[in-house]
């Protein structure tokens, strides 16, 4: 009997093992993807500067103040979000944390009358928000880990569509923004319209921008500049978004190891004495047995 | 006023990374519907749509930069140029027979059809050959 028990724990012992190597190495994955997507992160950040700096000049000339993709509209019906989690799971409350956040700012806007549509990223957004019968829109999907420029653009694009043909009057970003390797927090922002507190939000440094000499007009480079904008922000918070998911990963994957490594000694713990007790009384049985027999000879 | 400051520090960012970053003393490039446009230090606070175009950065130590712009937009100062755009090439990054082949296609492509893609398929292809030094000798007619 005890040596059955014994097999079966031998079993258990090996399994928990061939776990721990599988999540050991996906935290070893993880980490070292963790700085490459950080370097891109801090790659991007140039360039989002810039651009923000430039519309930031355009709006201080007066270029566009009546058009609604600065200004608003007046009355908002319908808000779009656009929820940024991953395209698998394994990563901890990595996905968790910008659902519900989604869900319960829709939910806040239900109550207040307005309508939703989420544009979700990621496979996992998207059967959340499937299976929940949330307004979903078109899903973009296979990319959350390494995302590239062309995919940015393609959803800046499609936003920038859904507000412009007036299917949706404000666009909101939910993602995780990475802010150390131990720190990442979900966070809201706004998209479009590009208000003045998203342009004026940089670094609060007033140049003179009226003095600027525009080629063509004024309104025509915003035109350009603006889908612009709107993709090297959705580009930025997919970078984000990236390097935090490897950031969560790590973490589950490092606590799933050692968790594994708690099973093992456990285990090995009560296999052990399962084998001492089956020795011992193998032991107490012949012990028995012989001197059963010598009191026969007697 | 150009003897104030005698060289520009241009930037040329693209989302995924910066391209290139130097002093200069001259930049040249094109806008959208104005045409070629230089840079010189103490330029006045300018800002502008480009084109797809063969951006020439004349650095400080006489060697020139080509670059080629596919879109995009410059800011300048007086102590500055910074050119943002989606995709620029520097020429050394440029693959000549693929703006060739892509020439090629795009012209073929106008003879039949005029489509704007077609169109800028061709600019891209041409800016892409004058900055690496291979002038579209159809290019121009």
């Amino acid at each position: 009997m005890a040596g059955g028990q014994e097999r079966i724990l031998r079993g258990r012992i090996r399994s928990v093992q061939a776990t721990k190597k599988i999540t050991r190495a996906m935290e070893l994955i993880a980490a070292s993807r963790i700085v490459k997507a950080q370097q891109r992160v801090v790659a991007a950040v140039p360039y989002s500067n810039l651009i923000t700096e430039v519309v930031r000049d355009l709006s201080a000339g007066g270029a566009g103040s009546n058009k609604p993709f600065l200004s608003g509209r007046p009355e908002v019906k319908t808000v779009c979000y656009i929820a940024v989690a991953a395209d698998r799971g394994l990563c901890g409350g990595y996905n968790t944390g910008v659902l519900r956040a989604t869900e319960s700012q829709i939910k806040l806007d239900a109550a207040a009358g307005r309508n939703h549509l989420v544009v979700p990223i990621g496979r996992k957004a998207e059967g959340y928000f499937k299976f929940r019968g949330y307004k979903m829109s078109k899903a973009f999907n296979g990319f959350t880990d390494n995302p590239p420029y062309a995919i940015a653009k393609e959803i800046g694009e499609y936003v920038v569509e859904l507000f412009i043909s007036g299917q949706v009057d404000r666009v909101e970003l939910v993602y995780t923004r990475f802010v150390s390797s131990g720190n990442q927090e979900v966070v809201q922002r706004p998209l479009v319209p590009l208000g003045a507190e998203v342009v004026e939000g940089g670094d609060g440094k007033n140049t003179a921008g009226a003095n600027y000499e525009f080629e063509p007009d004024p309104d025509l480079i915003l035109d350009t500049l603006l889908p612009r904008y709107v993709e090297a922000r959705v580009y930025a918070s997919l970078l984000n978004a990236a390097a935090s998911e490897h950031a969560f990963r790590q973490r589950a994957m490092k606590s799933a190891t050692d968790n594994a490594e708690e099973i093992i000694n456990n285990l090995s713990r009560i296999m052990n004495r399962a084998r001492q007790d089956s020795i011992t009384t193998e032991i107490m049985e012949i012990v028995g047995g012989a001197e059963a027999l010598s009191s026969d000879k007697n | 006023m150009a003897e104030g400051s005698s060289a520009l520090r241009v930037d040329v960012v693209s989302p995924e990374r910066i391209l290139f970053s130097g002093e200069a003393r001259q930049v040249i490039t094109r806008t959208l519907q104005g045409g070629e446009i230089a840079f010189l230090p103490g330029h006045a606070a300018f800002l502008g749509a480009l084109t797809e175009n063969h951006t020439r950065i004349y650095l400080v130590d006489g060697s020139i930069q080509h670059i080629a712009v596919h879109l995009g937009f410059v800011e300048v100062g007086p102590d500055h140029v910074s050119i943002l755009s989606d995709s620029a090439e520097l020429a050394q990054d440029i693959d000549v027979k693929r703006a060739k082949d892509a020439m090629t296609k795009a012209q073929e492509q106008l003879r039949t059809e005029v489509t704007t893609e077609a169109e800028s398929a061709l600019r891209r292809a041409n800016a892409r050959l004058a900055a690496s030094g291979n002038t579209g000798s159809a290019a121009s007619h």
